[in-house]
């Protein structure tokens, strides 16, 4: 392995602590005694305990979880089918327009696809609440379940389904007993993905949500608005870890894939 | 046409039902079309292939020979034309109905599955009881020599290993025809001339009837009663290996097999000579088929030119047959035999080969020689187009 030079050594470091710092303060400062937020007054796991009474808190990250729950599971079924019709259906009529339409929300500004849902509810009168910011979050999520599952099938060797047909599974089947084990830990990646995404997001969410149906991210804003508590770090820094878990597993999961599904000894 | 030791169906001697008209064809292919877009990869083609054949589908790259391999699998959609298996339109049928199986040139093992899981694959689709698909799992891996291997899975396998059982996958439903594309173009070249003679012996055992997909003839001579030579979409000829490399029909099958000088002439008055070739007049064995002054060419296999340092003696055998004088080039030394690229005064490039045999192996000739070569009129093909 090369050396790392001073200057390669400073610019990693720099790079790291740019990305990284704030959340460590964060963290650091959730285990602060004080009821100071920048004055360090010991350590202590008094507001996690102070977390656990906080009823509002907890339903928000009740309902929040619950959100994501459903979203990243019908995004997962969604974006899978989606993907599959892209790669597999050949060049269908409109497929190029498909394809678009299905990567559009990837680099969509959130404010626009929130205020965009937003208008739709109201138009069609929708009572906004827990659906609505979960079909917000499918819609948000499904691309990029597309993305990852596609590129998952786009180095599929063909000829295994083509083997499982020759052996005498209907297409059915070959899908079932061939396919979808294959590209299994795609789809679980991707779950995972849609699940961290629809957790901490904010914008979508405070578009679409109604009455009841205030999620952890929108609770949070609205408790920093008036003034940061230490007990909003302990908050931020479980959802760190929660996010941080699942997207860990999403990328291990990608690496099984890849390993598993390579044609053998190629 | 007369031809030079012609030995047909070397193979196996009494084996050649398709001189045999009383005989129903397995497999019969009639006016077979597959086009891509406007390009026909297989153009208008039909062809019969009987019970207990092992037949080999041979061309060049992008010749159309798998995808005819696919038509018969399902897995292409034909433009038009009919197959028939004993008698019945496979084209209706979708692949998982159809009565063959294919091996595939990846092999295209299911990696999730263990080697036992992939040979049991098709006998599951089936709906058979599990203990009868054991034990014909179990069979099966006996057959191919991997007994012990059942529980791996095909990435703990040697590239050999996967070859017998994807060989194994597509064996044990015993399909009516077993498609083989390219089976073993992965394995290195030792272990594809022993896989050719095991897939052979079990060929024969099994009494099943083979298509194999093919780009290289020797591979195709090897194992196959008959071939295909198959060009853009069309069947160039169908033989026997002997009467494809001895009787070619065309110069381009005779230019595709193996190595061949070729010499463009007219039919001389006598019928059995051709003139105005490079090389003067040739004699050659028969009457050609075909109107004095017609233009014909004459095709010489590499190994029926003799060398030697002096021209034919006036009372040998050959002194009426056709003798040439020549500088030699350059010889290329391939162990079991020398290819010897010569040249004549008038610089018609031609090429000899000679196997190293006995005390005056041949490499007594060098560089810049002159040598004489001669032909018996028996060795020139006449082909007619």
């Amino acid at each position: 392995m090369r050396k790392l030079s001073a200057f390669n050594l400073a610019t990693l470091v720099l790079g790291i602590a740019f990305l990284y710092l704030p959340i460590v303060i964060l963290i650091v400062y959730s285990f602060n005694a004080s009821r100071l937020v920048v004055v360090w007054g010991g350590w202590s796991m008094h507001w996690y305990a102070e977390l656990a009474g906080d009823a509002p808190l907890l339903g928000a990250a009740f309902i929040s979880l619950r959100v994501a729950l459903v979203s990243a599971t019908a995004a997962t079924v969604l974006g899978t089918l989606a993907a599959v019709a892209l790669v597999r259906f050949g060049r269908f009529r409109g497929r190029l327009l498909f394809a678009a339409m299905i990567y559009a929300p990837l680099v969509m500004p959130e404010v626009i696809t929130g205020l965009s849902m937003l208008l739709l509810f109201v138009a069609i009168s929708v009572d906004r609440g827990f659906w609505t910011v979960v079909i917000a979050h499918t819609t948000m999520a499904l691309c990029f379940v597309a993305v990852i599952v596609q590129a998952r099938l786009v180095d599929f060797d063909m000829s295994l389904e083509e083997a499982a047909m020759d052996l005498g599974a209907s297409p059915g089947r070959t899908f079932m007993a061939v396919t979808l084990p294959l590209i299994l830990p795609a789809i679980a990646a991707s779950w995972m993905l849609a699940f961290a995404l629809s957790l901490d997001d904010l914008v979508i969410a405070s578009f679409t949500t109604g009455p009841g149906a205030t999620t952890l991210p929108i609770r949070i804003y609205s408790e920093v608005r008036l003034g940061v508590s230490p007990e909003m770090n302990a908050v931020c820094s479980i959802v760190v870890a929660v996010v941080g878990i699942a997207v860990i597993a999403a990328s291990l999961l990608t690496k099984i894939g890849a390993a598993r599904g390579a044609p053998a000894g190629n | 046409m007369q031809t030079v030791g012609s030995k047909q169906g070397v193979a196996r001697r009494d084996f050649a039902p398709w001189t045999d008209h009383t005989l129903a064809p397995l497999l019969r292919i009639e006016g077979l079309t597959k086009r891509f877009g406007a390009y026909p990869a297989v153009d208008n083609l039909s062809l019969a292939i009987y019970p207990g054949e092992f037949f080999a589908l041979l061309g060049p790259s992008g010749c159309g020979k798998t995808t005819l391999l696919r038509l018969i699998a399902g897995f292409e959609r034909a433009s038009a034309g009919r197959i028939l298996l004993d008698g019945v339109d496979l084209l209706p049928v979708p692949p998982h109905r159809r009565p063959v199986n294919m091996m595939f040139q990846s092999y295209a093992l299911f990696p999730h599955l263990t080697v036992a899981g992939n040979v049991a694959f098709g006998l599951k689709q089936e709906g058979l009881p599990k203990a009868q698909i054991a034990k014909r799992v179990g069979e099966m891996l006996a057959l191919v020599h991997l007994e012990n291997f059942g529980s791996r899975k095909p990435h703990e396998l040697s590239g050999g290993q996967r070859q017998r059982v994807a060989l194994a996958r597509s064996l044990v439903k015993r399909p009516r025809i077993l498609l083989l594309d390219e089976p073993m173009a992965a394995l290195d070249k030792k272990l594809r001339g022993e896989t050719q003679f095991e897939l052979m012996e079990l060929q024969r055992r099994l009494g099943l009837t083979f298509i194999i997909v093919t780009h290289d003839q020797s591979e195709a001579m090897t194992v196959a009663d008959r071939i295909a030579v198959m060009d853009r979409g069309h069947l160039m000829q169908v033989a026997p290996p002997a009467e494809i490399y001895e009787q070619p029909n065309s110069r381009w099958v005779a230019d595709f097999i193996g190595s061949v000088n070729l010499f463009e002439g007219r039919v001389g008055l006598d019928g059995s000579s051709v003139e105005g070739t490079a090389l003067g007049r040739l004699r050659v064995g028969a009457k050609i088929a075909a109107e004095p002054g017609a233009p014909v060419w004459v095709a010489v296999r590499p190994e029926q030119l003799r060398m030697g340092p002096n021209p034919a003696e006036p009372d040998a055998q050959w002194a009426l047959e056709n003798d040439v004088a020549a500088t030699l080039a350059d010889v290329a030394y391939l162990g079991d035999l020398s290819i010897y690229r010569l040249r004549t005064a008038a610089g018609v490039p031609l090429q000899a080969s000679r196997a190293n045999v006995g005390p005056f192996a041949p490499r007594t000739i060098a560089s810049n020689d002159k040598v004489w070569l001669n032909f018996p009129r028996a060795a020139a093909i006449v082909l007619t187009q």
